[in-house]
């Protein structure tokens, strides 16, 4: 790595740092309950692309099987909440039901 | 082709910071949702692909993984943000108090029960709001 993209580098996930500390801060103290779930949404996501810039700083590629399982978790888990709020479970059990 | 790759994640790590400065300022559910699910989406999918383009350039070695969590994020992302704006919805989470049509609500229980129903909230709105001031 050069040192012009070390810098570059550097500078990014001091950004992502910052991104994700301003949205932390609709996290703690979201009016309702789906403001706190899309903002962990958005803090999920931004998690993946500092995993990634991570990686490269550290010189590995280990780290790259995270940023695919914490996508599929964080998505997984935003709508799991998004249809238990919805409806107060998760899987439906009768699925001919109108509700 | 560093430049390339410089660009890409500065530009990534600028669209999450608006993401999370949308987040933060604008002031109803459903446009913090449209602030997240956008500009997350772009940001994060350009910031990974400057990765992949470094670790194939760089350490020559093409992950796959990574265009495979790009691909996952732009089709699973729009799905999570219509289901979390549809929850929100019939878990009766309040627009913001300038909105003048809500057409989901209007096409659901029909345009005359609508205009009578409305006019009551639209008074409790803005009770509540004198009383909140």
């Amino acid at each position: 790595m050069n040192l012009f993209l070390n810098i570059v580098f550097i500078i990014a996930i001091v950004g992502m740092a910052i991104a994700m500390g301003i949205a932390s801060y609709r996290i703690i103290r979201g009016p309702t309950l789906h403001d706190k779930i899309v903002a962990l949404d958005a803090f999920g996501v931004m998690l993946m692309a500092t995993i990634g810039i991570f990686s490269v700083l550290l010189d590995t590629s280990y780290l790259i099987v995270v940023i695919m399982l914490i996508g599929m978790l964080g998505a997984i888990g935003t709508i799991a909440m998004a249809k238990f709020l919805e409806k107060g479970w998760v899987i439906d059990i009768d699925r001919d039901s109108d509700e | 082709m560093s430049s390339i790759i410089a660009l890409l994640v500065l530009s990534g790590v600028f669209f999450s910071i608006i993401a999370s400065i949308g987040v933060v300022r604008l002031p109803d559910m459903y446009s913090r949702l449209h602030a997240a699910s956008i500009s997350s989406t772009l940001g994060v999918s350009s910031v990974l692909l400057g990765v992949f383009l470094y670790f194939w350039y760089f350490d020559s070695n093409f992950e796959m993984t990574l265009l495979l969590a790009i691909v996952f994020i732009f089709l699973i992302a729009p799905a999570g943000a219509h289901m979390l704006a549809r929850s929100a919805f019939h878990s009766d989470v309040e627009p913001y108090k300038l909105t003048i049509l809500n057409e989901l609500r209007r096409d659901e229980i029909g345009y005359e029960e609508l205009t009578e129903e409305d006019k009551i909230k639209a008074e409790e709105r803005k009770k509540n709001q004198e009383l909140e001031d």
